[in-house]
């Protein structure tokens, strides 16, 4: 069975969730930052905003994104005027896969920098330190498992996005089809057997990058 | 030459306004807990940005609301020491040290490190340079804080409780270690405590800031010799104090210690304000004296290591444990010279020690 499979899915899938991990890492930090540092009246706001996609059904960040992306939607709007769309598009798995991931990765950077004692910080400024150096020297080594966690976390809800991203990208055979739809269609389709091999490739995937990261944080601790 | 301060920081339902100027000199900066001393030295390192006012230290303007100056606070060098040292955890001894070194080349550095690891006694363990915080002792700790602190040559010293996570024993060491390094330190050191003896023992000058602002300034000596207002007298530790009157030139009236009149040698010239006398200043008196003598009953007692508190009622007996109107500091010695006698015993208010303050 293995010999006459179609690869495309684990490839598009791994593609997909990796450039979404790596978007979504600079993105949740440069955010969990800012909103650290942000002491104005719509910090609570702001916070659910980043929050809300965790929690909406995956359906409504897919109605939500299509309003967005859609000919009359203000980036799709633009991208249209470019003469360009992302929808139905491999981009448009990212996109999807980015958005569900971005909270996990934001909330988890944002409690790795509260954590951190402020007088570090502190001290390494009035060591001469600039703001720059300060964030990378300092504060980024200290909250690096947290940024870590947030990572593997994010990899793992990209990998398995399959809502947002059926609405946004569609089930386009070797361009948007990963392998959380491809289960879906051949379930459906009444090949559990291919569905069954989709599963355990997920499984494996999923449970290896947990693995690695609990593997890491104990070794982490000896120190 | 030295610093200048004359800021203003407003918090929500806080206030912090200090105004003080100073050469050379170790300066204790008491105040309770929350009273903004944190704050200030803060503001100086330019870690807190005041509303208005003026920083300036050995002619260089830190900060000034007027010109809108604000130097950041990698440009002031201030050698600041936070309270639980805040040595970088990830980072190893040598590396904490040579933070604030990374313009100079390699083997410079090395040097350098080498020279404050000596100088700040941290060559006891042959491996120090590569150890981490976490594994080192505590005293070795505000060493290795020190040393970091001194590396970028600061002109100012800020030191936030520097004693407060070290046991009793290490404690005295330690202050002894550190007066020798400030006596060698050519700038203003800033000591900011809660704890009286500590900042009498280190400092020559001590500043009181009570609630937001600066209650008194001067040589502790005259500091606590005379304190200039209540809160002062609190600050430093005065337990005995109460509201007065003045009834002639030299005497008071004291209603809230049974009505009695006391002497000070002090010259009181406004009507209303507060007599107070410490707790170690009380005597027992002798026969020959009859000035400032009382008759007082033991309310209660409090033991500690060396001294006792007891707890007096002047003019009648206290009819519960806390029924009392002065705090007497006596050596166990006289604790037990008092035990012998009977109640109420007579005491003496020596009027060189009464003081007397308006506010």
């Amino acid at each position: 069975m293995i010999s006459g499979q179609d690869f495309m899915p684990l490839w598009i899938s791994l593609k997909t969730a990796l450039t979404a991990t790596f978007i979504t890492f600079f993105l949740g930090i440069a955010a969990a930052r800012w909103m650290f540092k942000y002491q104005g009246k719509f910090k609570t706001l702001l916070d659910g905003l980043f929050i809300l996609p965790l929690v909406l059904p995956p359906t409504v960040v897919g109605f939500c994104l299509l309003l967005i992306f859609g000919k009359n939607g203000p980036i799709g709007s633009l991208l249209h005027a470019m003469g360009t769309t992302i929808i139905f598009s491999w981009t448009a798995t990212v996109v999807a896969a980015t958005v569900v991931a971005f909270p996990l990765m934001y909330q988890a950077a944002r409690a790795a920098f509260e954590q951190i004692e402020p007088n570090l910080e502190d001290a390494a400024r009035t060591l001469g330190a600039t703001e720059w150096t300060v964030f990378w020297k300092i504060t980024v080594p200290l909250a690096w498992p947290g940024i870590a966690a947030g990572t593997v976390l994010a990899f793992a809800r990209s990998l398995g996005e399959f809502g947002a991203t059926l609405m946004l990208a569609g089930n386009i055979p070797g361009k948007t089809q990963t392998i959380p739809i491809a289960i879906y269609f051949a379930v459906e389709g009444g090949q559990s057997e291919k569905a069954m091999f989709w599963v355990f490739i997920v499984m494996v995937i999923s449970f290896t990058s947990l693995y690695l990261l609990n593997l890491w944080k104990k070794t982490g601790n000896k120190k | 030459m030295g610093l200048y301060i004359d800021i203003i920081k407003k918090l929500a339902g806080f206030r912090l306004q200090v105004k003080l100027s100073c050469e050379q000199d170790i300066i204790g900066v008491l105040g309770a807990s929350g009273a903004g001393k944190s704050m200030l030295l803060k503001c100086i390192a330019g870690l807190i940005t005041p509303d208005e006012g003026k920083i300036i230290l050995n002619g260089r303007t830190f900060f000034d609301s007027a010109q809108k100056i604000n130097l950041p606070p990698k440009d002031r060098r201030t050698g600041f020491l936070f309270q639980n040292y805040a040595l970088f955890p990830h980072m190893t001894i040598a590396e904490n040290i040579a933070f604030s070194l990374s313009d100079l080349s390699k083997s410079a550095k090395n040097k350098r490190v080498a020279e404050l690891m000596e100088r700040f006694r941290l060559t006891d363990l042959a491996d120090m340079e590569k150890r981490y915080p976490a594994q080192i002792s505590g005293g070795q700790q505000q060493r290795v804080a020190l040393a970091r602190a001194m590396a970028v040559e600061p002109e100012i010293l800020l030191l936030d409780e520097p004693f407060s996570a070290l046991d009793d024993t290490l404690r005295i060491h330690m202050m002894k270690e550190m007066l020798a390094y400030l006596k060698e330190f050519q700038g203003c050191t800033l000591y900011i405590t809660h704890n009286i003896e500590e900042a009498y023992r280190l400092c020559n000058r001590i500043a009181i800031i009570n609630n937001g602002s600066l209650e008194a300034f001067g040589l502790k000596r005259d500091l606590f010799q005379t304190p200039v207002s209540f809160a002062t007298a609190k600050i430093t530790g005065c337990k005995n104090i109460s509201p007065a009157i003045q009834k002639s030139s030299h005497t008071l009236e004291v209603p809230d210690w049974g009505g009695i009149q006391v002497k000070t040698k002090m010259n009181i010239e406004s009507g209303k304000g507060f007599v107070g006398i410490r707790a170690n200043h009380i005597k027992l008196a002798d026969d020959s004296t009859q000035e400032n003598c009382f008759s007082v009953w033991i309310a209660d007692e409090s033991e500690a290591p060396f001294r006792t508190t007891l707890f007096l009622k002047i003019g009648s007996k206290p009819c519960r444990l806390d029924d009392y109107h002065l705090q007497w500091e006596v050596s166990h010695d006289q604790r037990n010279a008092i035990r012998q006698l009977t109640q109420p015993i007579r005491i003496y208010m020596p009027p060189g020690q009464v003081f007397f303050v308006q506010n």
